[in-house]
């Protein structure tokens, strides 16, 4: 371990590190690099080892090479090409519904005002609740007939009363958005609010000195200095997004367009047994996951670096 | 910057605003009425859906399907009937003592590599703390069928350190993330006194860094258990009896068997039991629990 920690480094000459200081990083550093390298690092490789065999539990001793077999049937299977457009849609609509509604939340959480405590603390309380559970509680609130929302709907006479929630296309997308949105909207308002009050008030005053409006103010002042915490919170969420697997598994199992990525993989997998298609499945998901990823590590390269350098 | 906010007096803008009320007088009311709408609005989509559940859970029979938003005659029976549930109860228990074990090992293991990159000067630090973080966005069903199949083969499936060697895998970049920018914040003089009374750097660290650090311990600890507790995919992919199913699974699995008749009222109830604890320690933490999700986010 010692010597992969010294081949990372590109010794610049400038300064001679203790070599008992190495030593003992090094030492403390081993167990948690251990435990990654052995249960991410070593699972990835395998997987992608996998995903070139063609492999199934059904049929015993069925195990050979295949080459790209397994991503050439994924890819020109459409079930995959519809678990892609799925995953973006749901990734693209409550992401941007998060942003807007936890901008909104964090902007009204940022004015001064007696219980301001109190509202981040109910604010979390979405975030506490498990994702499971979230999924269970927008299903009893949309069952058919006995549930909050139809009849609401039907009280209030709006259309939708009638509609079997999750059990028809589009529909049940739309309520694995909102589960999806109730329960992250509050995680980025916190994080867009910590943006925000790191903004001095000086600027603010500046402006209105300036004789500039509330909304001059917020797309001229607010906006440009929130823009690192909102790219940051973009990724964040644009990450577990793309992951999401509780929500569609509880709600409907994928019925009515809403197989993600994660749940394709997950079917193929535990449910048809097909370990070599089913990880070339994971493979593909794990690509589209780090291309994000590798945006997110250049976002927040900074203050990766800050945490490095030495004080 | 963030010092400067804070010594600024609450109201520094009264006077312009004074002066723009002459010219339009409404504004005085407009906004403080607004900003309560936002507020009330803000905490009934928090809280309603929630509440809901709960409202459900107390319900029995035919009131199930009804809309009222209190129970018409309240009633315990749904939690009476899964705590007699064994499948409900041992999910409990895998879940306390999965959650425990992973949080207490997250915090020794990646208290240890927070203090070397906080603290410790040595080279390829950048590198070492990107590659860390970039493993905490891994999609796990990217490991899940490798180490479904290592595990099978090695015979840790179904098991509690099956769930915890994966969980402590995902836990420990945030833990160590959120600890190294704890130590930071610790002044370095006071490691450098011990060292000059001739402790080691590990004493140091041991004595000085970790006690002073326990806030960043408690806030590193509760991320991890709040993420041990919610897993799903990994637990249902690797588990498959009470032996080691945890509480997410017991309940989506309470929903899947009965096709016809969702039992919407021991559901809820349970749904109600695994998240209260949550809910009390996000009541308790607060701060803690921000501190530790921004602390990624915003810092500089």
């Amino acid at each position: 371990m010692e010597a992969a920690t010294a081949k990372l480094g590109r010794p610049r000459g400038r300064r001679r590190y203790g070599s008992g200081e190495r030593r003992l990083a090094a030492a403390m550093l081993s167990p948690a690099l251990v435990v990654i390298a052995l249960v991410a690092a070593y699972p990835i490789g395998y997987a992608i080892w996998l995903s070139l065999n063609e492999y199934s539990v059904r049929v015993p001793g069925l195990s050979r090479f295949a080459g790209f077999d397994n991503y050439t049937e994924a890819l020109g299977s459409p079930e995959f090409w519809n678990a892609v457009v799925t995953t973006f849609i749901f990734t693209g609509i409550s992401v941007a519904l998060e942003l807007a509604l936890g901008l909104a939340m964090a902007l009204a959480m940022h004015e001064a005002f007696r219980g301001r405590g109190l509202l981040r603390t109910v604010v979390l309380v979405p975030w506490a609740v498990l994702t499971v559970v979230s999924a269970i509680t927008w299903r009893t609130i949309f069952e058919p007939n006995l549930g909050l929302a139809p009849q609401v709907l039907s009280t209030l006479g709006l259309p939708g009363a009638d509609i079997v929630w999750l059990g028809e296309s589009g529909y049940a997308l739309a309520v694995m958005v909102l589960a999806d949105v109730w329960k992250t909207a509050p995680f980025m308002a916190l994080l867009l609010l910590a943006g925000l009050q790191v903004i001095p008030d000086d600027l603010y005053d500046a402006a209105k000195v300036d004789g500039a409006t509330t909304w001059q103010r917020f797309l001229r002042v607010t906006l440009p200095l929130l823009t690192p915490a909102i790219l940051v919170a973009l990724i964040f969420r644009t990450l577990d997004a793309l992951r999401i697997f509780d929500l569609p598994y509880v709600l409907t199992r994928g019925a009515n367009d809403t197989t993600t990525l994660s749940l394709i993989a997950h079917t193929e997998l535990t449910s048809n047994r097909l370990i070599g298609y089913g990880s070339a499945l994971s493979v593909l998901t794990f690509v589209v996951v780090m291309a994000v990823s590798l945006l997110y590590i250049r976002t927040v390269g900074g203050n990766i670096r800050a945490l490095a350098e030495e004080k | 910057m963030a010092t400067r906010v804070e010594t600024r007096p609450r109201t520094p803008t009264r006077a312009p605003a004074r002066a723009a009320q002459t010219r339009r007088p409404r504004r005085r009311w407009v906004k403080p009425v607004l900003l309560w709408l936002a507020v009330v609005l803000i905490g009934v989509f928090c809280l309603f859906p929630f509440y809901w559940l709960i409202n459900v859970s107390l319900k029995t029979g035919p009131d199930l399907s009804s809309a009222d938003l209190l129970p018409p005659s309240p009633s315990l029976e749904n939690y009476s009937s899964i705590f007699e549930n064994s499948d409900f109860t041992a999910a409990l228990r895998n879940s306390v003592i999965i959650t425990g074990v992973t949080t207490v090992l997250a915090l020794l293991v990646g208290s240890f590599a927070a203090y070397a990159l906080a603290r410790l000067r040595f080279p390829g630090k950048f590198w070492l703390l990107a590659v860390i973080l970039s493993i905490s966005t891994f999609p796990a069903i990217a490991i899940a069928a490798p180490i479904f199949k290592l595990w099978t083969d090695i015979g840790i499936y179904d098991t509690y350190i099956g769930l915890i060697l994966p969980y402590l895998t995902f836990a420990l970049p945030l833990a160590i993330y959120i600890l190294a920018s704890f130590f930071r914040e610790i002044p370095k003089e006071l490691e450098e006194a011990a060292l000059v009374d001739g402790a080691t750097h590990f004493q140091a660290f041991r004595k000085v860094v970790l006690p002073l650090a326990a806030p960043g311990l408690v806030t590193a600890g509760l991320l991890t258990a709040f993420f041990v507790w919610n897993e799903f995919l990994l637990a249902v992919t690797l588990t498959s009896s009470p032996d080691a199913f945890t509480v997410p699974v017991a309940v989506a699995n309470f929903t899947g068997s009965q096709e016809f008749e969702i039992p919407l009222g021991t559901i809820s109830a349970a749904s109600v039991v695994i998240t209260i604890p949550l809910v009390i320690l996000v009541i308790i933490f607060q701060k803690r629990i921000v501190a530790g999700m921004t602390a990624g986010a915003v810092k500089g």
